[in-house]
């Protein structure tokens, strides 16, 4: 799992790229907690083009980082999930709280 | 059960095997030629059990994951994710969608949902202080469906 976070036209985005499971879906937290809590970006844009795998660990760590993103005053977004995490991600019903694109 | 091809593996509660356990039950459904929907839904429902094995069955103390995989008449793939850990009190009440006992984890409490959700049958037998067995089934397309 490989995270790199990017400034692109004022907006953070955060491109993860391989498998968002519960063994390392803490190490993703705590670099993004670090991130929006020394940044404070008004948008952050989790662009999920380069996950080959998520189960419902990855709801967690997308619901808990928008809920870190809403008390420091921005917003969190998703982007480009594969298909088949788009279906994990619609049965979860995040779409009600987070953007997905 | 008429069995056609079988593997049983047993790993210690340790998180790096929630992957572990997605790879092997890859390469052991190599043999039926799933479609990519239909591997990612199985792969997916492993990895919820796994882990809730990992972080419900054993909650951080060592123990033991069996996890049996067999192919079964017409094309149907049978797992089984064994843990000896503390249990579960309530199986029903685990199995609602967003019940979980470790949200400070951020566990969202979906993954008998998901189970329910990817595969065709699902049937949780759990026995407080003695652990936890989750069984799934999966029928995949005839080839050329």
């Amino acid at each position: 799992m490989q995270l790199d976070i990017k400034n692109e036209n004022g907006t953070s985005v955060a491109y993860i790229s391989g498998e968002i499971d519960h063994h390392n879906a803490a190490d993703l937290r705590s670099q993004l907690d670090r991130f929006i809590i020394s940044s404070r970006p008004c948008q952050l844009v989790i662009d999920l083009a380069g996950i080959t795998f998520m189960d419902s660990s990855g709801i967690g760590l997308i619901m808990g980082r928008s809920k870190l993103m809403k008390t420091c005053g921005g917003k969190l977004s998703v982007h480009s999930p594969q298909p088949y995490i788009k279906r994990v991600l619609k049965l979860s019903g995040i779409e009600r709280i987070v953007s997905i694109t | 059960m008429d069995i056609l091809n079988e593997i049983k593996v047993t790993m210690p509660s340790l998180s790096v095997n929630e992957g572990t356990a997605r790879a092997v039950v890859s390469s052991f459904l190599v043999q039926l030629d799933p479609t990519v929907e239909e591997l990612s839904d199985i792969r997916t429902a492993v990895s919820e059990a796994v882990t809730n094995a990992v972080v419900h069955g054993y909650r951080g103390t060592k123990g033991s994951i069996e996890l049996t995989v067999r192919a079964l008449p017409e094309r149907e793939v049978y797992i089984r994710i064994k843990d000896k850990g503390c249990g579960i009190n309530d199986v029903k009440q685990a199995m609602e969608p967003l019940f979980t006992t470790a949200p400070e984890e951020e566990r969202s409490g979906l993954g008998f949902s998901v189970m329910e959700s990817f595969m065709d049958k699902l049937t949780v037998k759990s026995k407080v202080g003695k652990g936890t067995t989750v069984t799934m089934r999966k029928r995949l397309s005839a080839h050329g469906d």
